[in-house]
């Protein structure tokens, strides 16, 4: 074969194929970069925690003066990665996408029940996202506002100092399970992890997964 | 690969309910709720869970936010002295005041104590094992005056200071601590050395002691300046009615 010849083989294979669909864009730039400076975040904050609470660790580790401030000043900057991202021309789609999150369909209710599940058509995010999206973002600001009670104790009521240690305690274990459960899911599918590394996320993934925001996407 | 500038405008998904919302309002409603009234379910908690807690064998449990220690202080950072460094002080109205390093301490005869610890904000860890110095025993070494009345215990934190009077310091319950859970006292708990007085809330049981100054009347410790009872008898005191530890 020529090779001239084999260069007309191959287009005309590269023909009688239909074209693949090219990627779509599921999370921005600024998207990307509030998850992951949050996930930085919530990795520190997590982990000099549990230094602060659990004895043996405390014993490991040690510090516990570099701990705590380590665990105060990520904690203080917690919210500035979504208050920066948020606002703005460049927080668009970030702002769009907290809608969508907000937004349940009648759909998404079902989804939570197993057996009603067939037949059940989701948007750009699944139910359980939506929910744990609300989760952190309420028990974030559960901690921040009780971790600055526990920090600045003196200026309220003796029982409010116990109240926050309380919240703050049981709120942890909470993040921790949605957390790990979060970790759990996305290394799990790796299309929809790429989605969160790289920006995009392959046609076919979102025509099965997110079958409504495909749709909205397609030309 | 990522095109950010995609042209396509992201459709605004502005139906359905907004239960995203409403979760998120509803959990710092339940964040407010632990803060006001997490002081009362943490004393029932104590109570009725903490107990079966310390019989759980698997050691998971542990974990939950029962019946364990919270490290307060009252100075920005954690005190730390070394136990190479550490010396007590015992003066004031005595006949000879004197200075033990945490060696000397530790080789006078040594006391076993293992009580519940009670925290007047309401936390209780049940069966702590102390080990420490009857303070009794200071007490006589030194030759306490008759003009003496009180102690005053001193910590090197720097702000933190308890009291005592003559009667409740000789008590048999009453000790400088340096052993704790069967280890040495570490920074978080108020080593090297600090007092614990078992039948009074937590905050009588100055810690990082490096001071017993005695005294002709009480002098008002740090929390006391500030509300809490100067008798802080568990149970019979700061309006709280815990079991006795």
């Amino acid at each position: 074969m020529t090779i001239a010849e084999e260069r007309a083989a191959r287009s005309a294979a590269r023909r009688a194929r239909p074209p693949a669909e090219p990627p779509l864009l599921r999370f921005d730039r600024v998207e990307r970069a509030v998850h992951w400076i949050n996930a930085t975040l919530f990795g520190v904050l997590m982990l000099t925690g549990a230094a602060l609470y659990a004895g043996p660790i405390s014993a490991l580790v040690g510090n516990r003066e570099l701990v705590r401030a380590l665990h105060v000043y990520s904690g203080i900057l917690l919210p500035v990665p979504l208050l920066l991202g948020v606002i703005g021309a460049h927080g668009k789609r970030l702002r769009t996408d907290l809608g969508r999150l907000n937004r349940w369909s009648r759909d998404d209710a079902r989804w939570f029940r197993k057996r009603q599940r067939a037949g059940v058509v989701l948007g750009k995010f699944n139910p359980g996202q939506k929910l744990n999206a609300a989760f952190i973002a309420g028990a974030g600001v559960v901690m921040l506002a009780t971790g600055s009670i526990m920090k600045w104790f003196q200026a309220f009521p003796l029982d409010w100092r116990t109240g926050a240690t309380f919240a703050h305690d049981w709120f942890a274990l909470g993040i921790w399970i949605a957390v790990i459960g979060h970790i759990l899911f996305a290394v799990r599918d790796g299309d929809a992890l790429d989605g969160m590394l790289g920006g995009t996320v392959p046609a076919a993934w979102a025509r099965r997964n997110a079958p409504l925001w495909y749709e909205e996407l397609r030309p | 690969m990522a095109d950010d500038s995609d042209p396509r405008p992201a459709a605004p998904p502005a139906t359905g309910t907004p239960v995203g919302r409403r979760v998120f309002l509803g959990l710092l409603g339940v964040g407010a709720a632990g803060v006001l009234l997490g002081a009362h379910v943490q004393d029932w908690l104590e109570r009725e869970v903490g107990p079966l807690i310390s019989k759980d064998g698997t050691g998971l449990a542990s974990l939950l936010p029962i019946g364990r220690f919270r490290i307060y202080t009252v100075t920005g950072s954690l005190p730390s002295r070394s136990r190479a460094d550490y010396t007590l002080k015992v003066d004031g109205l005595v006949d000879q005041p004197f200075e033990v390093s945490y060696h000397e301490l530790v080789a006078m005869e040594p006391t076993n104590l293992t009580r519940d610890f009670q925290c007047v904000t309401g936390w209780r860890v049940p069966d702590v094992e102390w080990k420490g110095v009857r303070l009794a025993a200071l007490l006589d070494r030194a030759g306490v005056q008759d003009a003496a009345t009180a102690l005053k215990f001193h910590s090197f934190d720097g702000a933190y200071s308890e009291s005592l009077t003559l009667a409740q310091a000789r008590r048999d319950d009453v000790i400088v601590a340096y052993e704790f859970e069967g280890s040495p006292l570490s920074d978080e708990h108020g080593g090297p050395a600090r007092l614990y007085v078992a039948p009074m809330y937590g905050y009588k049981s100055c810690k990082w002691l490096d001071r017993i100054e005695l005294t002709k009347d009480v002098e008002e410790g740090y929390w006391e300046v500030r509300g809490y009872d100067v008798d802080g008898w568990v149970g019979r005191s700061n309006g709280r009615d815990d079991d006795a530890t």
